[in-house]
């Protein structure tokens, strides 16, 4: 017992640690691409100061001045002109629906109206339940309209480029008025808890069985594989329904979070997106050799859940290889879902393009966890 | 043989291969109705695996055969119904008490009358008064008779059973081996791995395996003369010595200490009794030639077989 430090005990055990790190693959794997996948997220991914945000236009006029207005929004980076709008309702569907985060009315006679001195409005309308979406782009609007009156107004209307604007600028915070950020932050995490303990407890409950070797009785008899799956996934649902039940309780009591929308959609989106996830934890039990490889792999499917599905940052503000892997991620769809249905009024019909994707991804995450679990010991 | 009724297990070239190695070669049974079938061999040597592919739980690489009637390749889930499996490991649930988990095996055999089947057991077991106990606060040796009991909740016709009393105290495996013997007077076949030479003596047959390759196979009693040891026992002063001295001589194979006596054997007798009288004329030890026992048959057929399997990495400590 004495106290001296063995330099070759101390380096025995260091070999043993190494040796172990090299035969367990999927640790090793884990520890070398976390802090890759990582970097490359927060580095390149990640962008609080969103540009290219879709952006629709209702345009009433089309002279010098409102081209001019149109182009400095384009060339700011922070607008993505996608098309135009007409009609009442039109613009207002298409903020809810997600295709624009804004959307821009010039009214009629626009220019002519600057002319004589009437200060007519610019409307933009943005979609604020993504504060941090919306917020960059505004407050560069000022800049861009100085910078568009001195291009225009030359010549006998130079008077006008000075003193007070000609026109004003009224923006519509929609379904997030004060911009606060916890009526944004609250329906996402819906998803990101969800996704947390849905794939981690399903992942861990089927490798822990294996293992303690319970497996290996339980597939000595004639139990099936569709009954072992059923089974160990259902109770789980039912804690996702408990959780969420919890949840949306929690966020209209304490956070003052609005629920708008259809009960029926969210119902369909919430059960599409726990299965995904239960399939999620099913395939990675079919991978991980132990409980803690079970927990690392759930864990690790969990950034591309914060990072990349639009819950911490604006999915607009991210790089268009980010979205494709965010496009992949159920989060990401979820969290579309949950915002638009619980502050935007949001009915079935406006989501359905959720339910669809949610539904892909169930689909495959389950054909692969069904050519993975074996009955045997194989 | 065609006289008999068809034998509850028999197969013939099973082999499974893991990594590029077969942990199972060419493996050839036959286990009549009713008997006990005794697996021997070393750690590693393709028990486990064996009772494994038998029982449906491994798909043979290559071998057919049939089990209860029922081809091990195709209808493993016709052999899983019929048979009882107690693996070698405690494999019920820790976290479930001992009514659970009994109801919970019947639940999956599909138990007719299930309460009355699980209360029965309970009270064969003894246990009735600690039902609600978790199982995983058992002792080792009530853990076994625990699993054997769950294995037989839906009374299976074969009964394998992987190194059931490893770790157990001598009453209680000589109290399992008393089930054993009533489960196979009552008709079912079981087919038992295991390491000790108390509890291979007390099987109808044995095969012994090593390096997953079949060495013998027949009837226990017949083992020995198979083998074809003589085999001499000696007592008195300073085995040890003794011991060095017959290693090497003419004839001598093996030497092995039981107690306070030595086992000499050889498979040349007339060699070995050379070496022996030569001995015995120094008059400091007491010899008599004895039947070669199963144990020495045993440490024999395993010093050939590390010989045949030298440099084969299944020998190969990890």
């Amino acid at each position: 017992m004495s106290g001296v430090f063995s330099l070759s005990r101390f380096l025995a055990v260091l070999l043993k640690e190494f040796i172990q790190m090299r035969r367990d693959r999927v640790t090793f794997a884990m520890m070398i691409g976390l802090p890759i996948v990582q970097l490359l997220l927060f580095g390149f991914a990640i962008n609080a100061d969103p540009r290219h945000l879709p952006t629709l236009v209702e345009v009433g006029d089309d002279g010098p001045l409102v081209r001019s207005i149109l182009s400095g929004m384009d060339v700011s980076g922070y607008f993505d002109f996608r098309g135009t709008v007409e009609g009442v309702g039109a613009g207002e569907d298409a903020l809810r629906r997600g295709e624009a985060n804004f959307v821009v009315v010039i009214p009629d006679g626009f220019e002519r109206d600057v002319i004589r001195g009437l200060r007519p409005q610019i409307l933009i309308s943005a979609d604020a339940s993504d504060p941090s979406a919306v917020g960059g782009a505004m407050s560069a609007m000022s800049g861009i309209l100085e910078g568009a009156i001195s291009q225009t107004l030359s010549g006998p209307l130079a008077g006008l480029a000075n003193g007070p604007p000609p026109f004003s600028l009224v923006v519509h915070r929609e379904y997030n008025p004060e911009g606060r950020t916890s009526t944004n932050i609250v329906p996402g995490l819906l998803a990101i808890i969800l996704s947390m303990t849905m794939v981690m407890i399903t992942a861990v409950a089927i490798v822990k069985e294996r293992e303690r070797g319970t497996m290996e009785m339980l597939i000595s008899t004639p139990v099936r594989p569709l009954e072992v799956m059923l089974g160990k996934i259902l109770p789980y649902v039912v804690v996702g329904y408990i959780q969420t039940i919890v949840f949306v309780l929690a966020a209209g009591l304490v956070f003052a979070v609005p629920f708008e929308g259809s009960m029926l959609a969210f119902f369909i989106g919430f059960n599409l997106f726990i299965l995904d996830n239960l399939a999620l934890g099913f395939l990675i039990s079919t991978v991980a050799r132990n409980q803690m490889q079970a927990m690392q792999l759930s864990f690790f499917t969990i950034l591309p859940s914060v990072l990349l599905s639009g819950f911490m940052f604006p999915f607009a503000g991210m790089p268009g290889w980010a979205q494709a892997l965010g496009t992949m991620v159920p989060a990401t769809h979820f969290i579309r879902l949950v915002r638009k249905v619980m502050l935007k009024g949001a009915g079935i019909g406006d989501v359905s393009a959720e339910f669809v994707a949610l539904t892909v991804i169930l689909v495959v995450i389950s054909i692969g966890a069904m050519l993975r679990y074996r009955q045997t010991l194989d | 043989m065609s006289a008999q009724p068809q034998p509850a297990i028999a197969v013939t070239g099973l082999t499974k291969v893991f990594g590029g190695r077969k942990v199972v070669d060419d493996f050839d049974i036959s286990v009549p109705r009713g008997a006990i079938y005794g697996f021997l061999g070393p750690n590693g040597s393709g028990k486990t695996t064996t009772i494994r592919m038998l029982c449906g739980l491994l798909t043979p690489d290559a071998g057919d055969g049939q089990c209860l009637g029922f081809d091990v390749r195709r209808e493993a889930d016709a052999i899983k119904a019929e048979v009882g499996y107690m693996t070698q490991k405690f494999s019920l649930y820790e976290d479930l008490s001992i009514r659970e988990n009994l109801d919970f095996v019947a639940r999956m055999y599909g138990v007719a009358g299930r309460k009355a089947r699980v209360d029965r057991a309970l009270a064969e077991l003894g246990l009735a008064d600690r039902a609600r106990q978790l199982a995983g606060t058992l002792s080792g040796g009530w853990k076994q008779r625990l699993a054997l009991a769950a294995c037989l909740i839906h009374d299976p016709k074969l009964l394998l059973l992987d190194e059931p009393t490893a770790g157990v105290d001598p009453k209680a495996r000589r109290d399992f081996w008393d089930e054993i013997r009533r489960l196979s007077k009552a008709g079912v076949t079981v087919l038992v791995s295991t390491h000790y030479m108390d509890e291979a003596v007390q099987c109808d047959f044995i095969a012994y395996i090593a390096y997953g390759k079949k060495l013998i196979d027949g009837p226990a009693a017949q083992i020995p003369t198979m083998v074809g040891l003589t085999t001499w026992r000696v007592s008195g002063p300073e085995l040890g010595k003794l011991e060095e001295r017959l290693h090497g001589m003419p004839g001598v194979l093996q030497v092995a200490r039981f107690g306070s006596v030595l086992h000499v054997s050889g498979i040349d007798g007339a060699a070995l009794e050379a070496s022996v009288r030569q001995l015995e004329a120094e008059g400091t030890h007491q010899w008599s030639l004895q039947p070669a026992g199963l144990e020495e048959a045993f440490i024999y057929l395993m010093a050939g077989a590390r010989d045949n399997f030298a440099g084969d990495p299944a020998g190969a400590p990890l």
